[in-house]
């Protein structure tokens, strides 16, 4: 990746250990990635893979054992003043999957839509606030009326709105999108999607998004990490990662979404990805360069391998 | 065609709720063809789930076919009053795979138990035999180690293994038709595509009709030989799944699929329906996406569209079809659905690699 890019957030080391009881558990084992200003960062991962935990740690719902989260250039891991914490806050919002439970159901949507604001005095006057609410309700294509409402009479399209709204009513700079659209139908997915892009535009945001669905990142994020039980296997930009997969667990990813196209799917073959126990002595593998913003979890010994493989893949796609 | 396995002749289901009626199933028709695997499409609320209830009398207590006729094995099924003459199709011989594993296995029992309770009530076998058949189907289903694992709790497997055991609970009865409702929704990709491929090597090793429930039209694409497409209780479009991805011709099809954001090109807008689907409650008068289509006329808001066929395989219910109806293209994202797939997926990776 180009070097003249303003690093937004940068991830170094990063593990988070859970406790059951006195037994520790290792969520996320070392983790490193950097997010530039204004790109959207897809991490794809499967359940179990420490994604969330990632994300719920960068807005400091998850405290972490190691390593440190920068967020331009400052710390925002571990012990912080107040002030700093409020700072941290409100500058990272998160879009939560699944809106039903997100919002507080009790609460008007005039409510959720504010909550922040009134917790950070971002406002004039009532009339202020009210203003700014009808505002950010219509940005995510909802009406003012509906502030009296409550987030039961909303579909799950709706509801997610809200919840777009809420998080776009901060003004942040950062946003966390975790499996946004995975609870909503079909139908909806693709407004919510045009929405988050659009928001994208317009304030320059960037985005680190969350999911499980590889076709949905495809479309959505400019680079991908892919995690797998928590570690980063690979990171690149996101053409290079469908064009080029290198890491076999990538790979089995990739195989595994289903495409629209009963011709191509029906000559598919299923990969069982398991992962291969590794010789101790060939050291503890990191992510390594194999080409300019293509990283992938390796030992030394097997970049040779790696490229190797590049070089076959990019002469391949050539013939075609 | 051959005599249906299952026909499905005019129903009509409705719910109570709080003194409102709820029409959930309005004059849906359709045979079931034997060993092929028809895949019912479309979102919440369209009623997909209802309409497959119907065959096993699970409807909910505020539920009923109020119209129609389901026949099955030379029975009506619509007749049936009480649970003993259902409990002679249900499980037996129509079973169900649910979405949720969790929900769907019984967390005080161990897996053993809630497999063999199936073989024991329904063929009567003893507790040994069915025991043995249990640690059986569970190897067929892909459960290594399957003998310690019988007296284990559902808690103690993943979520895959539990749709798993889910699937060799159905079929412990050797069922004619497994209706799968979303079987895969609560997984993960890479296990939903171990799940699929498990269901359609079983569906040859036992000779049963499948019929799956899904949103997801990529794994539509995966598993079906004929795609039923619902809105708003109805089936709008059936034909075989090349008819529905190549040749689709009613406009709800058409924003499914172009809506799909595997088709999405970076950069561009996404396709996307707007509206939401309509309120079940309300009568609908003319075609029910009418509100939320480009390219609904003056009639779709006034008379039903009745059934066009487009060959023998392939119906549609849209006025579009009418001899008189202006001709309008499909949206471009889908004109080539087929090319357009390929190049996306034909770069050095192997995102559906053939």
């Amino acid at each position: 990746m180009a070097n003249d890019k303003e690093v937004l957030l940068d991830v170094q080391d990063l593990e988070i250990t859970f406790y059951n009881g006195k037994t520790p558990f290792r969520a996320v084992k070392g983790v490193n990635f950097q997010i530039y200003k204004g790109e959207t960062f897809g991490l794809v991962g499967e359940s179990g893979s420490g994604k969330t935990t990632i994300g719920r740690a960068i807005i400091r719902l998850n405290p972490n054992s190691n390593g440190q989260i920068l967020y331009k250039g400052k710390r925002i891991d571990g012990k912080l003043t107040k002030s700093e914490k409020r700072e941290v806050v409100r500058n990272i919002q998160m879009i939560f999957q699944d809106p039903a439970a997100s919002l507080n159901e009790r609460a008007t949507i005039d409510y959720c839509v504010s909550e922040g604001l009134m917790n950070f005095h971002l406002y004039e006057d009532e009339a202020d606030r009210q203003r700014k609410v009808d505002e950010a309700l219509s940005s995510v294509g909802l009406l003012p009326e509906h502030k009296s409402r409550y987030p039961h009479e909303f579909s799950g399209g709706q509801r997610q709105r809200v919840g777009i709204a809420r998080a776009m009513i901060m003004e942040p700079e950062f946003i966390i999108a975790d499996e946004p659209i995975s609870a909503l139908d079909v139908s909806i997915r693709a407004q919510v999607l045009n929405l988050m892009n659009k928001f994208k535009e317009e304030r320059g945001l960037t985005y680190l998004f969350i999911a499980h669905d590889l076709s949905v990142v495809r479309y959505f994020a400019d680079r991908i990490g892919v995690i797998h039980n928590g570690e980063i296997v690979e990171i690149a930009p996101t053409e290079e990662l469908f064009s080029y997969p290198l890491h076999p667990y990538t790979l089995s990813l990739l195989q595994a979404v289903p495409m629209p196209d009963p011709v191509i799917e029906k000559q598919k073959e299923v990969i069982v990805y398991s992962e291969e126990p590794r010789d101790p002595a060939d050291g503890v593998p990191t992510l390594k360069e194999v080409r300019p913003g293509h990283f992938v979890f390796m030992t030394d010994n097997e970049m040779d391998g790696y490229q190797a493989k590049l070089a076959e893949m990019i002469k391949e796609a050539e013939k075609q | 065609m051959k005599d249906p396995i299952l026909s499905v002749k005019n129903i009509e289901v409705k719910f109570k709720v709080r003194d409102r009626v709820l029409t959930a199933i309005r004059n849906i028709s359709l045979d079931f063809e034997e060993h092929k695997v028809v895949a019912i499409v479309g979102e919440s609320g369209s009623g997909k789930s209802v309409f497959t209830k119907t065959f096993t009398g699970m409807l909910d207590l505020n539920g009923e076919v109020t119209q129609g006729e389901i026949w099955f094995e030379g029975k009506n099924l619509c007749e049936f009053k009480t649970d003993a003459e259902w409990e002679q199709i249900r499980g037996k011989k129509i079973a169900t795979v649910f979405q949720d594993p969790m929900t769907s296995l019984n967390p005080v029992r161990t897996i053993g138990y809630q497999i063999s309770e199936v073989i024991i009530k329904h063929q009567g076998k003893s507790k040994a035999e069915a025991k043995k058949e249990a640690i059986e189907l569970m190897e067929k289903v892909g459960i290594r180690d399957a003998e310690r694992r019988y007296d284990e709790y559902p808690f103690m497997y993943s979520g895959g293994m539990r749709q798993r055991i889910v699937i060799a609970i159905a079929l412990a009865c050797h069922p004619k038709i497994l209706i799968c409702d979303e079987p895969t929704t609560a997984l993960d990709v890479t296990i939903q595509a171990q799940i699929i491929k498990l269901i359609k090597d079983l569906a040859k090793e036992y000779d049963f009709t499948t019929i799956y429930i899904t949103h997801d039209l990529g794994v539509v694409a995966n598993v079906a030989d004929n795609v039923a497409v619902m809105y708003g209780g109805q089936i709008i479009e059936y034909g075989t799944v090349e008819d529905i991805f190549y040749d689709s011709r009613h406009p709800y099809t058409w924003g499914l699929l172009s809506s799909l954001p595997q088709l999405g090109l970076k950069g561009e807008k996404l396709f996307a329906i707007r509206g939401t689907p309509p309120s079940l409650f309300n009568k609908i008068q003319g075609d029910a996406f009418a509100p939320r289509s480009n390219y609904a006329m003056k009639i779709d808001f006034l008379k039903e569209p009745p059934v066009f066929h487009v060959s023998d395989t392939h119906w549609a219910k849209t006025w579009l079809l009418d001899p008189r109806a202006p001709k309008v293209e499909k949206p471009e994202a889908i004109r080539d659905l087929h090319e357009r797939m390929v190049e996306l997926t034909k770069k050095g990776g192997t995102y559906g690699k053939r």
